[in-house]
């Protein structure tokens, strides 16, 4: 770069009126322009016509308010310490923040402080971009696409000429072995993944019902009698009971065995219930699994005006007094009834497994082995 | 030292400089990417909310990890949670407690990780549908639009396996659903099952392998991508929008060094600060609240996080009236297609169109100059289409709220649904395209005569017109840059009238006819020159004259 003698000028007096070369076009408040010849009067690393430099006086209060959003930054990081701090853990050891709404006010206390620290950096440096750095518009060339003629055919002669010597394209028992020792090893992780689970056999296709298993409520141990459900209309999650009372049921058998057992009027059931499913009936109680036949949520919602069984998750809508099937949304097939009947004391017990298998459906679930 | 000089380094930094340089002979490379541009429109931001965003997901879910145990052994709680003290639920559960309750500030970056998860989604859901309208996939970045979709894909299944660990009740039951749809697949579907989950529902597995794939392998091909994705928008650099200056070879902006690193810098801040705002003032995923998962409740009204909600509604909306058996053996068509269909419709197709497009135009040449999208009708058509399409599944799948909100029947939302996810992109087809068109036009008639000032002036016959200006340079670039846009490639019949032998074969057929579909509708501008028609109006008596005699 050459001489500059205006160089001390700018950097002096910024009340000093600068010569300029008016020429290009100014950017937005007030900024001054630089001059038309690149190497002339310009400090900049870009050529002056593509550098909109701002005015001093816009720089230096652009430098004032980044400078306060730094401070305030500064004061609210502060502040998150504070926040930190002001939430000691108590006397035996647990922080204070357990409770709910203390949780809440340290999250807002800490949250408040670190986003008004964040933004305000953000805000600072945003106004040392607007107001103190030049606004640009810098160009650049594009790569030239594709590369020359030359340029291609000197690769492709290279890179074949390579090929041949390394007897990759001239020796195929050679490159065709390579390949062939591949395969083992490419398929060695997915060999390795056998072990992640057990084949699936027929385990989804049973349950642990079976016949005489006495039922419990869902969520306690007490067994269910006909006489609890004497009200028409009544519905009841319930479950097997547990053969190890300490631990209760694994969640796998939970999801499996979870069951509604819905009361009705035994005159209300349908003409789709066949004979074999009326006789898996007690008095008017039947019993559906619970797990949708659609992708496995449990079908909550029971409607008793309509005795339709609802799944919140898709809508799919069983009808309970026909044998659960689908009467509206996706799933594929009915709930699989749980024949019931009762003990010698009055107790519900199942009478056997379910009538098909529970949960999503699957490819082979309607085949009988 | 000359006057015009660059005051010299500090030694210091002269001393870093050259030990680098030293070492990998940086100078020269350093100095061009430094210059690099970035061209300014708003638009290019919604790139880098996703990147920062992104950064936030790291930086918090490794915080996240110093307590998350994600085990699914079975425990008593005894934190300081007073609700469910002495519930039993999974470690996995009580440790996201005890982030919550017993870690101080622990809430707050649990809140920043989901907040951040979903703004990262849909900025990046956003910033794909910038690049689609403006044809920024065009030659040379296709490979970069592919890379994309997969970070698409990644991101979404990365924020469903996050959902899941914390082992609440909405969580387990997204798990379910996930578990449910594996299990339809034909012939392989239990098998993928037991081994993703190491045997029945639920399992013991589950959440430890999700949890090895949610910090480790999908964060790690992520970071892959998006390094990926960022070397080659390096190298390729940015599109920009038509302007002055603004052309096919040479891009203007602001440079990375001094101005757009301080830009940038203060916009991750800025990113920062919103998500934090959100994640101190508005609770997400109050998994206290939910209680733990089992397999045997649930509650209504559950919404999974947003950009689950599409699938949510498609499994909502799509009927079991098209399942079949082969043999006894079931095709479940019901979950198949809404679960993994429409998945592969939207991600298949987004990676697609870049070829579909440049297969129908015959366009084949390299673009660095975005298309405004009115000039490309068809397309943004068909991204509208496209976004009514997902808007319809993501709506079916808050059809019980809507059901609940404007005492409709519930039924009734699911068939309302099933309709117009079939008539609504078809409808908003048809009308984007109008529109574009329409925009065409004016911006013909803008070229031609300039704009309307909404000056109004009285001709001397008394007749009142409004005065048409000069547009700006600048309009003039941007207008016309619709000049040259439909691409007819190699003519399909030679100077002697016989066609082409690729043309006549029923795929060359097809394609010309596609083409003339794809560009027949759009307004020309051939040989319209700026400001030649006759409504220019400068407030001279002559023009005035001469604007009467029409
Ligand atoms: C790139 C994208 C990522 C997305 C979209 C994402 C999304 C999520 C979501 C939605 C949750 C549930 C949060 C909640 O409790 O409400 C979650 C949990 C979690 N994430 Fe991420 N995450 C990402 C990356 C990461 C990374 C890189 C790590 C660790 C290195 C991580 C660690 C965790 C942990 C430990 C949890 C469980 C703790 C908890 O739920 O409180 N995440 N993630
Ligand atoms: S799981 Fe029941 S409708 Fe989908």
């Amino acid at each position: 770069m050459t001489d500059n003698t205006n160089h001390h000028d700018a950097a002096s007096g910024a009340d000093e009126p600068r010569e300029r070369v008016i020429g290009t076009p100014s950017a937005a408040d007030g900024a001054a322009t630089a001059t038309g010849d690149p190497h002339r009067r310009h400090e900049g690393p870009y050529p002056a016509e593509e550098t909109h430099t701002r005015s001093e006086e816009t720089q230096r209060k652009g430098e004032r308010i980044a400078a306060l959003w730094f401070l305030i930054a500064f004061l609210a990081g502060v502040g998150f310490f504070v926040s930190y701090f002001s939430f000691p853990p108590n006397a035996d050891g647990d922080p204070s923040v357990a409770d709910p709404g203390i949780a809440q006010l340290a999250n807002v206390l800490l949250g408040g402080t670190l986003t008004l620290s964040l933004f305000a950096i953000g805000a600072g440096m945003t106004v040392w971009a607007r107001q103190v750095l030049p606004h640009y518009e810098v160009s650049s060339p594009y790569d030239e696409l594709p590369s020359s003629k030359e340029e291609k055919g000197s690769f492709s002669e290279f890179f074949m000429r390579g090929a041949n010597e390394s007897g990759f394209t001239k020796r195929p028992l050679m490159r065709r072995t390579l390949l062939l020792a591949m395969a083992p090893l490419g398929l060695a992780p997915i060999v390795l993944l056998r072990d992640t689970g057990p084949l699936p056999k027929d385990t989804l296709k049973s349950t642990t019902w079976e016949d005489g298993l006495h039922m419990v409520v869902e969520g306690t141990d007490r067994r269910i009698t006909a006489a609890d459900l004497d009200e028409v209309g009544s519905m009841v999650t319930a479950l097997p009971e547990s053969h190890d009372p300490e631990h209760g049921l694994s969640m796998n058998e939970q999801a499996k065995t979870v069951i509604l057992l819905i009361k009705m009027d035994p005159q209300d059931f349908g003409p789709d219930m066949t004979q074999q499913q009326l006789d898996w009936t007690h008095d008017g109680i039947v019993a559906y699994s619970k797990i949708c036949t659609h992708v496995g949520c449990p079908a909550a919602l029971y409607e008793r005006t309509t005795h339709r069984i609802l799944c919140p998750c898709h809508q799919s809508t069983f009808d309970a007094a026909n044998g659960a099937e689908v009467v509206f949304g996706p799933a594929h097939r009915p709930l699989p009834q749980l024949p019931v009947r009762v003990d010698d004391e009055g107790y519900l017990v199942a009478a056997g497994d379910f009538s098909a298998p529970v949960g999503p459906t699957f490819w082979d679930a309607g085949v009988e082995d | 030292m000359s006057d015009n000089q660059a005051p010299p380094a500090p030694k210091a930094l002269r001393g870093v400089g050259n030990f680098i340089d030293d070492r990998f002979h940086l100078a020269k490379t350093g100095e061009k990417n430094l210059r690099k541009v970035f061209p300014n429109h708003w638009s290019f931001m919604l790139g880098e909310i996703a990147l920062y965003s992104f950064i936030i997901l790291l930086l918090t879910g490794v915080f996240l990890t110093l307590w998350f145990n994600p085990s699914m052994a079975h425990t008593v709680y005894d934190g300081s949670y007073e609700r469910l003290r002495g519930v039993g639920m999974s470690e996995a559960y009580a440790s996201t407690l005890h982030i919550t309750f017993d870690v101080r500030g622990g809430l707050l970056i649990r809140q920043i990780h989901h907040w951040a998860a979903l703004i990262f989604v849909a900025s990046l859901v956003i910033h794909m549908l910038r690049v689609f309208f403006t044809g920024a996939f065009r030659k040379p970045r296709e490979i970069n639009w592919l890379i994309g979709v997969a970070i698409f894909t990644l991101a979404i299944v990365e924020g469903l396996f996050g959902y899941s660990l914390p082992d609440d009740l909405p969580s387990g039951m997204g798990v379910r659903i996930f578990q449910g749809v594996l299990l339809s697949i034909p012939l392989i579907g239990t098998y993928l099952s037991f081994f993703m989950f190491g045997g029945e529902f639920p399992g013991e597995m589950i959440i430890p392998r999700l949890y090895m794939l949610h910090i480790l392998l999908i964060p790690g091909i992520l970071l892959a991508l998006i390094a990926a994705h960022f070397m080659i928008l390096w190298h390729q650099k940015h599109t920009q929008y038509p302007g002055k200056g603004r052309t096919e070879k040479k891009v203007v902006g602001t440079p990375m060094f001094p101005a757009f690193a301080i830009k940038a810098g203060g916009f991750f801040f800025f990113t920062f600060a919103v998500i934090t705002g959100l994640a101190g003032f508005v609770q997400i995923n109050p998994i206290h609240l939910f209680g733990p998962f089992t397999p045997t409740s649930i509650t209504s009204g559950l919404q999974p996080d947003w950009y689950m909600g599409f699938l949510e509604g498609s499994l909502r909306m799509f009927p079991n009236w098209f399942d079949f058996d082969i043999g006894g053996y079931a095709i479940i068509t019901g979950v198949l297609v809404p679960g993994l269909g429409f998945m592969g419709l939207l991600f298949g197709g987004l990676a697609a169109w870049p070829f579909v497009e440049a297969w129908i135009t015959g366009d084949r040449r390299v673009h660095n100059v975005a298309d405004r999208p009115r000039n490309a009708p068809v397309r943004t058509a068909f991204g509208v289409a496209g976004i009514t399409f997902y808007g319809v599944c993501w709506l079916a799948g808050s059809n019980d709220i809507l059901s609940h909100v404007f005492q409709i029947n519930l039924y009734a939302t699911t068939w309302f649904f099933r309709i117009f996810l079939i008539l609504g992109p078809i409808l908003a087809f048809i009308i984007a395209k109008r529109i574009c068109l329409g925009l065409q036009r004016r911006d013909r008639e803008t070229l031609e005569h300039g704009y309307e000032s909404g000056t109004i002036t009285q001709l001397p016959g008394g007749e009142f017109v409004e005065v048409h200006k000069k547009s700006s340079g600048e309009t003039v670039h941007v207008l016309e840059s619709a000049k040259g846009k439909d691409y007819t490639p190699e003519p399909t019949v030679d100077a002697n009238g016989v066609e082409s032998p690729a043309s006549r074969k029923p795929m060359g057929r097809l394609r010309s006819r596609l083409a003339h579909w794809y560009t027949k509708d759009n307004v020309s501008f051939d040989g319209v020159e700026p400001h030649t028609g006759h409504h220019l109006h400068h407030g001279t008596h002559a023009e005035k004259e001469k604007v009467g005699q029409h």
